[in-house]
């Protein structure tokens, strides 16, 4: 299925993410990862998420899957202000940096990984990190669960509106 | 002027010196005259010379790539497909090909301020002569040029002197961008270190540019208490006659505030300004205003104020002729790089074009002649303002609400803005009869036009949001300080050691553009939070600007605020872009007149002593263009690190360091040759931050530096500590890289820094003489 990037111009290369049509896709690729990260930037605090806010479910999806959290900028704050420990904060560049070394140790010195979710970035800044991942770090695969698309990822959904979005989501965090 | 012609001078100075004063000197033989210092190792340095240096950088600090496309398609084999490791096909890989770009960026950036510098020169050279001396502040500013001595090792004193060292400079840029044609350099550090080559060159371009018009229009002097100038929409009376200069060149706005002057029309017209011509003009001519940055183009141009639109060169929208038709504004532009299709009326007698543009039958005119731009501009601002009346391309509330009706609601505007702001939303609540959402939209609209272009509805989506905000629009009133150029040798005299000690906790400059992710608030609350710190707060360009624009519980601005004196708790606006040059200058002047290390084409050691001691931090929160680019390239390898806005990550490679990997964070103590862990600093070397919190707490980690004595560390890490509690809600983790002894832990954290420290394994360490380079170490090690 084809999508288009949320912002018009940001068209990426033959070389596009794939486009999440079935949230399953997502609990099947966490499920086959060995060592899956999440990495949340600072608007999960400002986005609302059925009646909370996207940090709010980024955090009990964190708990049940239990994949590793790397908060960026000032998310930390959020994310302890809601009694939740991530295993990382660091600046969103420098997890993009550390993502495409190949000798990192990870955020839980258990190795690097092998599947990076990204959440709540400003959008050009996830498109440019996940297009310096793409080209730059081949031992990684990459999905997106923003309601928009990002080409550069592995895995994207497509466009959304936030009902959908939400929906998705939920599936998701039912079936990891 | 290659470095082998110059050797050759300086050897036929050294056998023939009795002769030299009756010749026509050139800028090296002048040098040799007059300036003791012994000549240093790296005079006019070509591609190579400083490539160990550079090295160096780059093993610490590696390029992080962000393609902003997986193609090439520079030649015409392209496009290639670059994905997946693939090489193009003439077998450049994606990292090269990403730093070829960035030099390319680099190359246009500091072109641009160069040939900006010379054009002044030959301009400022033909009206007062090549002997006009390079008086930038007299006793108070001996050392004029830091950046030109480091690099070249000249010392130039005439405006004459500065067309040799422009020469070299525009050989060398040439040079650069040969480098990025296809089947050139292949290796990506290569590249890099190209750019910071041609960040070097910029720096010297800059600092050219900038002295020779401080000395030649009398700018402020490295003064302190320069006056402060008006600033924002709400200055400008718009019962007089406006007129608009935009762009980066004053010596079009110099001739138009000489002809008002000499015409006894000083005080009847209004001139004002956007962008960096704006600051040069209130450096000439203090009841000139500054409407703001570079994105109120738009805003101001439609508002209607202007009667003549006056453009110079570089950052203008290339639409600006298109908008100020629509207000019925006659545009004169006034520089050979950007003619906008007009016919050249410049050999024609001034009151012809006049009488065209007042009637009409012309809408614009090319004149090369600054006087005569003079000239015109006074006399048709006079005829056109009742006429005009302040005719608008804005329209009016009824207007907007009406027009609202016919949105769509497809969301194609949101999808074109690069802010992501919630248009159709607001459009939605403008339907219903409110400008409340537009009027919110107002402080984060970067002012770039393209949520109208992609209305498929034709609707003017900015200007209702102008509209909506013109409140606040009208209320901008508020003062900054004209730029004052360099930084007394005094006052470098007076903070180099509490600097290089580490008790003025940083300088912070914030510098560059205004492509703001969140609104240029962010800016003043950063200077307000640095200065109210005393680190020394340092301003330019359009940050310099937005710095303003803001008030305190007792109304007074920022600049107001602060003492304009470079000191702990200063806000010191050096002036426009090309006064970024200061910047580097001072860090170079702290090495040089405290640290008394020699100046002279002794590029490598006075870098490593920035790098080493100096916490210096550049903070580019909107930087957008290659420019910026270019200036911040010559910051990194003088060892001054760069924060750019997340707006900066599009500038597709960041130079990062890896705290986590201790051996990279070792250096020399040059007093015995050991090598010595001295902790992640400064981490990065460029670095886009996400959010204002995330760049406070970056600005005071990234100013500590291996030098800091443990009473200046103490102080550094608690201004770290305090913002990462407020900001960030915890205490940072990396601590115990920080911590060198236990001298350097504030005492109020004491308990709970030694508990961390304790958790983390911390060793102490020692505080070296510290240097990257071996030949700087006193005593070899065996
Ligand atoms: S420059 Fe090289 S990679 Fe680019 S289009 Fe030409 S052959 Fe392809
Ligand atoms: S003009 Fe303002 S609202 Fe329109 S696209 Fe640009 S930033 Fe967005
Ligand atoms: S692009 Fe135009 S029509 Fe579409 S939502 Fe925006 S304002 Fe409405």
């Amino acid at each position: 299925m084809a999508a288009e990037p949320w912002q018009t111009a940001e068209i990426p290369g033959p070389k596009k993410a794939s486009v999440i049509t079935k949230p399953e896709v997502v609990v099947a690729m966490i499920k086959r990862a060995q060592h899956p990260v999440l990495v949340v930037g600072h608007k999960a605090a400002e986005i609302d998420f059925d009646g909370g806010k996207l940090v709010d479910f980024v955090i009990g999806f964190a708990k049940k899957s239990g994949i590793p959290v790397v908060a960026t900028a000032h998310m930390i704050g959020e994310f302890t202000k809601r009694g939740f420990k991530p295993a990382a904060f660091m600046p969103a560049v420098d997890i993009g940096n550390r993502l495409v070394d190949p000798s990192w140790t990870g955020v839980d010195g258990k190795g690097q990984h092998d599947l990076a979710l990204f959440v709540g970035l400003y959008y050009y800044m996830e498109w440019t990190i996940l297009s310096g991942l793409k080209h730059f770090a081949k031992h990684l695969k990459t999905i997106s669960l923003d309601n928009v698309y990002h080409p550069h990822a592995s895995w994207s959904f497509p466009n959304l509106s936030h009902e959908e979005w939400v929906k998705n989501l939920k599936v998701i965090l039912e079936k990891v | 002027m290659s470095e082998k012609g110059l050797h050759v001078k300086i050897g036929e100075l050294k056998s023939d010196l009795g002769l030299i004063k009756n010749l026509e000197l050139s800028v090296g033989r002048i040098v040799e005259e007059k300036w003791a210092e012994p000549m240093g190792p790296t005079p006019f340095p070509s591609l190579t010379t400083l490539r160990e240096w550079d090295m160096k950088l780059l093993q610490r600090y590696k390029p992080f790539y962000l393609p902003f496309c997986d193609v090439c398609c520079l030649c015409t084999f392209g496009k290639c497909d670059l994905t997946g490791g693939k090489r193009g096909a003439c077998g450049i890989d994606m990292a090269a090909q990403q730093s070829r770009i960035v030099l390319l960026a680099c190359c246009i950036g500091a072109a641009t301020h160069t040939g900006h510098a010379r054009h002044l020169v030959e301009h400022l050279i033909e009206k007062y002569g090549r002997r006009m001396p390079l008086d930038v502040g007299g006793l108070n500013i001996q050392v004029e040029a830091p950046v030109t001595r480091l690099v070249c090792g000249v010392k130039p004193e005439t405006l004459g002197d500065l067309e040799d060292i422009l020469d070299y400079v525009e050989t060398q840029i040439t040079h650069c961008l040969s480098v990025c044609h296809t089947g050139q350099e292949g290796n990506n550090l290569d590249f890099e270190s190209k750019v910071f080559q041609v960040g070097m060159l910029d720096h010297v371009g800059m600092e050219v540019a900038d002295i020779a018009q401080i000395a030649a229009c009398n700018f402020p002097k490295g003064d302190p208490d320069a006056p402060l100038v008006d600033l924002g929409y709400g200055t400008v009376n718009i019962e007089k006659p406006v007129i608009l200069c935009i762009g980066h060149n004053v010596v079009p706005s110099v001739g138009i505030i000489d002809y008002m002057k000499e015409n006894g029309l000083d005080g009847e017209i209004e001139v004002c300004g956007l962008c960096c011509t704006a600051h040069d003009i209130t450096r000439y001519y203090n009841r000139g205003k500054i409407i703001g940055p570079i994105s109120w183009q738009l805003r101001f141009i439609r508002s209607g104020v202007p009667d003549v639109v006056v453009l110079d060169e570089q950052c203008i929208r290339t639409d600006a002729l298109y908008e100020a038709q629509r207000i019925k504004a006659p545009v004169i532009v006034a520089s050979e790089k950007n003619c906008m299709g007009l016919p050249n009326r410049t050999n024609d007698p001034a009151d012809a074009i006049v009488e065209d543009l007042v009637s009409g039958k012309a809408l614009g005119a090319l004149i090369l002649d600054p006087e005569k731009v003079g000239e015109v501009a006074v006399k048709v601002a006079l005829k056109v303002a009742p006429l005009r009346k302040k005719f608008k391309a804005i329209p009016e509330v009824d207007e907007v609400l009406q027009k609202a009706k016919e949105c769509r609601q497809c969301g194609d505007c949101r999808r074109a803005c690069p802010q992501d702001l919630h248009i159709p939303e607001a459009m939605k609540v403008a339907m219903e009869g409110s400008l409340a959402k537009l009027a919110d939209l107002y402080d984060l609209c970067v002012g770039c036009g393209r949520c109208e272009e992609a209305c498929p509805a034709g609707l003017q989506v900015h200007s209702f949001i102008v509209k909506a905000g013109e409140k606040k629009l009208k209320e901008e009133t508020y003062k900054v300080r004209a730029g004052r150029g360099p930084i007394q040798d005094v006052e470098i005299r007076n903070v180099g050691s509490p600097i290089v000690l580490g008790e003025i906790p940083g300088v912070v400059a914030f510098v560059g553009c205004a492509n703001y992710p969140n609104g240029g608030l962010e800016v003043a609350e950063m200077v307000r939070e640095f200065a109210s710190r005393r680190y020394i707060v340092v301003t330019s360009g359009c940050a310099a600007m937005t710095a303003g624009m803001y008030r305190n519980e007792e109304g007074k601005t920022p600049y107001e605020e602060f003492t304009g004196e470079f000191t702990a708790g200063g806000l010191v606006n050096v002036g426009s872009c090309v006064a970024n040059a200061h910047i580097a200058g001072a860090a170079i002047k702290i090495a040089n007149i405290f640290a008394k290390r020699n100046l002279r084409a002794n590029y490598e050691e006075i870098a490593d002593y920035i790098l080493n001691r100096v916490g210096a931090v550049g903070v580019a929160w909107g930087a957008y263009s290659q420019k910026a680019a270019s200036i911040a390239a010559g910051f990194w390898r003088l060892g001054v690190p760069v924060i750019v806005g997340p707006h900066g990550i599009k500038y597709r490679r960041m130079l990062l360091g890896r705290a986590d990997r201790e051996e990279d964070w070792y250096v020399y103590d040059a007093r015995t040759g050991e090598k010595v862990y001295v902790g992640p600093a400064p981490e990065h070397l460029f670095y886009a931050a996400e959010t204002k919190e995330e760049a406070m707490v970056m600005i005071a980690k990234l100013c500590m530096r291996p030098n800091d004595t443990t009473k200046g560390r103490a102080i550094k890490l608690t201004h770290y500590i305090d913002l990462h509690k407020r900001l960030y809600g915890t205490m940072p983790e990396d601590i115990h890289r920080f911590v060198r002894t236990v001298a350097d832990i504030p005492v109020t954290m004491k308990d709970e820094i030694v508990k961390i420290l304790e958790e983390k394994g911390w060793k102490e360490t020692v505080i070296p003489d510290p240097t990257l380079l071996p030949r700087l170490i006193r005593k070899k090690k065996e």
